[in-house]
């Protein structure tokens, strides 16, 4: 166990304390932004090749836009996740909302498709709540046949429908309409689903942690057995966990529809799911961290597609973001872990070997990629243009490997519940 | 006066076995009653009736002079019982709030969670009782301790009235027991019932005003805590008359084959589960290790067969220090084990009994020919070891799921004994098995014995333990806290040890 | 007394019925979408019928069975001992290309060169799948989100070759042919032996044999070696086979490098038989449907053979639809997908049953047992008749 608490209560004090200050929502938040601009900033100076484009209202733009939906299949990974039910089956069920939402806004139009979309998704969720759920099904197993059949579905949907179209084939739709702009300062052009998307964070996190619907749905996740000796429906919060979770993939995949290409095309989600559930993990099966990780996947995504001297300088970035990660882990208070009562520990915290154990890794590893990116930056002109792609996977194993015991995942996920079975 | 729970007569019955035999059981409004047994004496079932979980076949319940009859615990809550269960039911990663209000959420029009109205009434509680949490902090940062006043809190927040705690010292260390017996007598003071499930005699004593103990199912009275010893409970427990053991030859040699020191191991969480533990058994001799479920027997066995995590002490086998061996290296050195649960630890249910003969023993003669399974020979040692050992079976190529509980176990015993171990670690070794293929164990173990193994025996049958036992050693929260000879030892002396009555007396020792 | 139940004979049909449920469920689906689309079902079901049995079509089938029955025995590895390699996509992938590539540039004579691109391959997908393992048994990671991000980095590390290859030499997104002596022969010789001549340029990939080697190794490693025994028991009872003494972190390591190398083969029967190059439109997904395959198969080596012609007749006569059958091939991949929904969740019925049924034996099994105790006067001491029941 190295679950470990500080007990120091926090904010009775009246002296100052800038770690206090830092555990404030209102301050945390903006200043993590600032640091994140500035150090793009100071890259973008000091670029070499030259960019302009890492800090730039277009550029930011294209990161919200870009965002959204690794961010709607996070969230909906979060809601499924947290009732319990493992949901790698986001891909097939956004390549369904792709589907859906196309045709929704080519025959009423794109609200509707919209709607339409999110319909779609929650067909997959409901298929995999009936498969995990009623019928005791691995939740993995469940969620590959979803990923293999969504694809024939949209294939087979479309050759039906979309070939008889003018511009529509069997592989893609005609072309689609946006659900419509807002004009605002710096970002330009921003859609209303942006909006809504970003919008559905603190919904996420006040429905979740703030309605007892929430609450009920959490206690599934985390121990289903305790939540039905409560008088709980265990079954029927997952169920509803699970078809949100679908309807917000859905609207993940309209969104890339109506709003990022403005038509349907065939393996156009292209992993995204993958990626949503990336966030989700990233993010720490949390609203606010989920948010986090899509608007960073979403940048360098938005990047790439705009600028490869910008890309490259993103090693720099990279690089900066490491060593400030080494240079906090080392200053970092020391926490004494709780669990010392009652036991004579071979090792005293505080000693070396638990410094060294307990700090090690967390200075030494982000330093040594620190500097390895750097050397990369250094070295040469260009990266590969997958690199954009691939970084958010490659992190989330990084977070993983390196942060797996901060992680908190809901202690039933994944696990097949049966009433009267435990 | 009513009482605030009356039993009468109740009897359970479950395929094959009486769990509850016309069990009478009376508790006054505001005591602390303690119901006290060994394991498998039916307190369990009793309280899981008076909760709802299973109805009785016979036999009437009273809850404040009111005939009642449960559905289920919803029926029992809303009378205002209230149930501890010994394996907490706890959310890890909700808040100490979150777990107590989840399923009774006060709310403001049924959507939004009302923290502030649920937060103040916990405090309320929380002060009333003297039940100290913080109502924001995850559970899973808190001690045991915390864990069970949250538990209870859980119980009181749903306006029980009457608590029942389900061995609710088993998982504490001793300071907190005190703790736990200060938050008891608040509660009482404040008009609760409770009903406390124990058998460390010790601390029942400390608690209770009245005590009633259940044997085999049956009550063997009620009596007040004034006015009784440690010993007279023990007594009570245990019966008045132990089992002789056969006279018999020692076959106890000189040679030591198992020598154990100073081990210790601690659960996950840090708790010390064995102690310091020093135990030597010789050649052709049986080591009985009598206790209460629960004190460290099953983690002592973990620990010497290599399975355990943070173990510290030594281990010799025949004079080898195995200490740092693996697990598979010291079956291979002649460790033979009968777990205590064949299904989780001893068998492949699906698997057919000739691939059930070898494990454990997979990758030793005649099982093993270099990397590959010798199936013939392996074919033809289980077709011997079933003919020997009295399998009853249509033939070896069954599964082993499809044997009745008795011949899986002689099916383990047998290919235990035929890889003719150096020990033998025998946890619980007929434990629901029937009569018949009990004796039959039993008889291989005393051969075997005379042959020259070394037994380890943990049992919770005491007919078992001191009708085979050379020397027996008593283990109390983690420690072997006497040894006793099984010719002589007296009923009274055996519970009051294994019961922690002896060791808070002074009486017996 | 008696001796307990005997699994009945009916069970065994009962897990054999359920596959062909499944899949005799999934044709119903599969009709009444179409019906639904207003076209005629047995026109098509007997279009692929009648192509089907055709002696090109079964080599079709034979040729995309291959690969499908290898990625399926990957898949069945893993599953054996509870452990989900959902990495095989990436793993075969990867192997492919460099294993092709490699394949390109040297030079050696021919029976050398193939067992060269083999071995390279296998050595491919088990380092590849041997980061998941080395997480999950050193950090703890979950092996299922491992792969999948694994998968991603994979196939995107792919392209980028492919691109850089056509960024730099200004070829085509592929690599080069592999040369003559790395071909593989076809095995059309041999067929013909039974069969009439096979036309229409249809090739029996002599990867065939491969895989049938591998679906003997598979065979015969899990049910004649110590290591098999230790690998199947870790997957039927975890506990009991460690305190039988199977090392669990080893046994984790030795099943997902295995898996990952048998991965390594899952593309080269197109390499070697047909393509002799790896190129941008190489056959995605195989990794998947092995999973698919290996679930239907019940990760039995025989089963899987069966569950891979069933998946690669489907994909074999699906093409026939459109000419003949009006109706699109895409019917096909809903025909699968509902097949591996019915199977699972056919098989987790199937299962619970059974158990119930057990449970239930056992209880009377009890029941009887006691009944004998207390006729012959036994009685015995109380705590032991009492603890059947202990909570």
């Amino acid at each position: 166990m190295t679950a470990t608490v500080e007990r120091t209560g926090s904010g009775t004090g009246t002296g100052f304390d800038p770690r206090t200050l830092w555990r404030r929502a209102w301050f945390r938040w903006p200043a993590l932004t600032f640091l994140g601009i500035a150090v793009l900033q100071i890259a973008e100076w000091i670029s070499e090749p030259p960019t302009d484009e890492l800090v730039s209202g277009a550029q930011a733009s294209a990161m919200l836009r870009w965002a959204v939906p690794l961010l709607l299949a996070g969230l909906g990974g979060l809601f499924s996740e947290r009732s319990g039910v493992v949901n790698i089956g986001l891909e097939g069920m956004m390549v369904l909302g792709t589907w859906f939402g196309a045709w929704g806004a080519i025959e009423f139009g794109p609200v509707w498709g919209t709607i339409i979309g999110m319909v779609g998704g929650a067909l997959g969720g409901l298929l995999h709540a009936v498969a995990t759920v009623s019928f005791g099904v691995d939740h993995i197993i469940s969620a590959v046949a979803i990923n293999l059949m969504a694809p024939g579905i949209a294939r087979y949907l479309a050759d039906e429908v979309f070939t008889d179209m003018d511009g529509g084939s069997i592989t893609q739709s005609p072309r689609v309409t946006s659900v419509g702009y807002v004009e605002l300062p710096i970002l330009d052009r921003v859609s209303w689903l942006t909006i809504i998307a970003f919008a559905l964070v603190p919904v996420s996190w006040f429905v979740l942690w703030r309605t007892r619907f929430g609450l009920r749905l959490r206690s599934c996740g985390e121990h289903p057995t305790a939540a039905d000796s409560l008088g709980v429906n265990v079954y029927r919060y997952k169920y509803i966990a699970v078809v949100i979770s679908g309807a917000l993939a859905g609207l993940a995949g309209s969104f890339i529809v109506t709003e990022l290409t403005g038509i349907y095309r065939e393996g156009q989600v292209n992993g995204r799911g993958f990626i949503g559930l990336a966030t989700m993990i990233f993010g720490n099966w949390r609203p606010g961290g989920t948010a986090l990780g899509a608007l960073l996947f979403g940048y360098a995504d938005g990047l790439q597609l705009r600028d490869r001297n910008g890309v490259h300088a993103l090693l720099l970035v990279g690089s900066m973001a490491m060593l400030l990660l080494a240079l906090r882990a080392a200053l970092k208070k020391e926490k004494v872990p709780v669990r010392t009562v009652g036991m004579e520990r071979t090792e005293v915290p505080g000693g070396w070997r638990w410094r060294l154990r307990t700090r090690g890794v967390s200075v030494l590893v982000p330093a040594a990629i620190g500097v390895g990116l750097l050397v990369w930056y250094l070295t040469t002109d260009t990266v590969p243009r997958q690199l954009p792609q691939v970084t958010p996977h490659i992190l989330t194993l990084v977070v993983l490997v390196f942060s797996g015991s901060r992680l908190r995942m809901p202690a039933a996920d994944g696990k097949v519940w049966r009433k009267g079975d435990h | 006066m009513t009482a605030a729970v009356e039993l009468q007569g109740i009897t359970k019955r479950f395929p094959g076995v009486v769990a509850n035999d016309r069990v009478t059981f009376r508790v006054e409004a505001g005591e602390i009653h303690a119901l006290c047994g060994e394991n498998g004496a039916g307190k369990s079932t009793l309280m899981k009736i008076l909760y709802g979980m299973q109805p009785p076949d016979e036999g009437t319940m009273l809850v404040g002079g009111e005939t009642v009859r449960f559905k289920s615990p919803k029926d029992a809550i809303d009378l205002g019982i209230g149930m501890v269960h010994q394996h907490f039911m706890l959310a890890d990663n909700l808040t100490v709030l979150e777990n107590i209000v989840l399923g009774s959420e006060p709310t403001s029009g049924g959507v939004l969670l009302d923290l502030r109205t649920a937060r103040k009434r916990v405090e309320e509680l929380s002060r009333t009782y003297g039940l100290d949490v913080h109502p924001d902090q995850l559970v899973e940062e808190l001690e045991v301790g915390e864990r069970q006043r949250v538990e209870i809190i859980k119980v009181l927040f749903r306006g029980a009235r009457i608590l029942i705690l389900d061995e609710p010292t088993a998982v504490l260390v001793p300071q907190e027991v005190e703790e736990l017996f200060r938050n008891l007598r608040e509660l009482r003071a404040s008009g609760v019932t409770i009903i406390f499930i124990d058998h460390k005699l010790d601390e029942v004593l400390a608690i209770s005003d009245r005590i009633t103990v259940l044997r085999g199912g049956r009550t063997v009275g009620t009596v007040d805590a004034a006015d009784v010893t440690a010993g007279d409970l023990a007594e009570m427990m245990v019966g008045s008359e132990l089992p002789s053991p056969e006279t018999r030859e020692s076959t106890v040699t000189d040679q030591l084959a198992l020598a154990v020191s100073g081990l210790t191991v601690r659960s996950p969480d840090g708790r010390v589960v064995v102690d310091g533990v020093d135990l030597r058994v010789h050649r052709g001799e049986v080591v009985g290790i009598a206790g209460v479920e629960g004190n460290g027997q099953a983690e002592l066995i973990e620990a010497l067969l290599g399975l355990g995590h943070h173990v510290e002490g030594r281990v010799e086998l025949d004079g080898t220090d195995i200490t740092g061996w693996h697990t598979r290296r010291r079956r291979e050195g002649g460790l033979g084990y009968i777990p205590e649960d064949r299904h989780r630890r001893g068998l492949l249910l699906d698997a057919p009994l000739w691939e059930n003969a070898m494990l454990g023993h997979q990758t030793s003669a005649p099982y093993a020919k270099g990397m590959l399974v010798d199936r013939a020979a392996t074919r033809t040692r289980t077709e011997d070891l079933v003919g020997t050992y009295d399998v009853r079976t249509p033939g070896i190529d069954v599964t082993a799921r499809a044997l009745s509980g008795g011949n899986q176990q002689k099916l383990i015993i047998g290919r235990e004994m035929v890889a003719d171990p150096k020990v033998l670690i025998a946890a619980h070794p007929t434990r629901g098995i029937d009569v018949g293929a009990q004796a039959a164990v039993w008889e291989h173990l005393r051969e075997a014995r005379g042959k020259g193994l070394a037994v380890l025996l943990v049992s919770a049958d005491l007919d078992e333990l001191i009708g085979l036992s050379d020397t027996l050693v008593v283990m109390l929260r983690g420690r072997l806290v006497a040894t006793l000879d099984p010719a002589k030892v007296t009923p009274r002396e055996l519970g009051s040890y294994m019961t922690g009555a002896a060791v808070s007396t002074e009486e017996v020792a | 007394m008696s001796t307990g139940p005997v699994r009945p004979r009916s069970s065994i049909l009962l897990s054999l019925a359920a596959p062909v449920a499944a899949v005799l469920f999934a044709l119903l689906f599969s009709s009444l979408v179409l019906l639904i689309s207003g076209k005629d079902p047995v026109a098509a079901f007997s279009a692929m019928l009648s192509y089907g049995s055709r002696l090109e079509t079964f080599v079709d089938a034979v040729n995309r069975a291959t690969p499908l029955y290898i990625a399926g025995v990957a898949v069945a590895i893993g599953f054996r001992m509870n452990l989900f390699n959902i990495g095989v996509e990436s793993q075969y992938i990867l192997a492919a290309l460099i294993s092709t590539q490699v394949g390109t540039v040297i030079d050696l004579p021919a029976p050398l060169h193939v067992t060269v691109i083999i071995v390279v391959a296998m050595v491919i997908g088990a380092l590849w799948a041997a980061i998941p393992a080395v997480l999950k048994v050193t950090r703890g990671v979950n092996e299922v989100i491992a792969t999948i991000m694994l998968n991603a980095i994979g196939v995107s590390f792919v392209a980028a070759f492919l691109l850089a290859r056509w960024d730099s030499e200004g070829q085509d997104t592929r690599t080069a042919d592999i040369p003559e002596s790395g071909r593989m022969p076809d095995l059309n010789g041999l067929f013909e032996i039974f069969t009439r001549e096979i036309q229409k340029g249809r090739h029996v990939y002599g990867f065939l044999l491969v895989a049938v080697v591998v679906g003997l190794a598979y065979w015969f490693v899990l049910n004649r070696t110590t290591l098999g025994y230790d690998l199947r028991a870790s997957g039927a009872n975890p506990m009991a086979a460690e305190a039988s003494g199977v090392p669990a972190k080893r046994m984790i390591l030795i099943a997902m490098i295995a898996s990952g190398a048998i991965a390594g083969l899952i593309g080269l029967p197109d390499v070697l038989g047909d393509r002799y190059h790896f190129g941008g439109d190489f056959p995605q997904g195989l990794g998947f449907l092995g999973i698919a395959v290996a679930l239907l198969g019940r990760n039995n080596p025989g089963g899987i053979v069966a569950a891979a012609m069933v998946f690669a007749y489907l994909d074999a006569t699906a093409p026939i639809l459109e000419l003949e059958g009006d109706a699109p091939r895409e019917i096909v991949t809903i025909t699968k997908g509902v097949i591996i929904f019915a199977a699972v969740i056919a098989y987790a019925v199937v299962e619970r049953a059974q158990r119930r049924r057990e449970v239930a034996a056992a209880a009377r099994a009890t029941a009887a047992l006691h009944a004998d105790e207390d006729s012959g006067g036994g009685g015995g001491a109380a705590p032991a008749a009492a603890q059947g029941v202990r909570a």
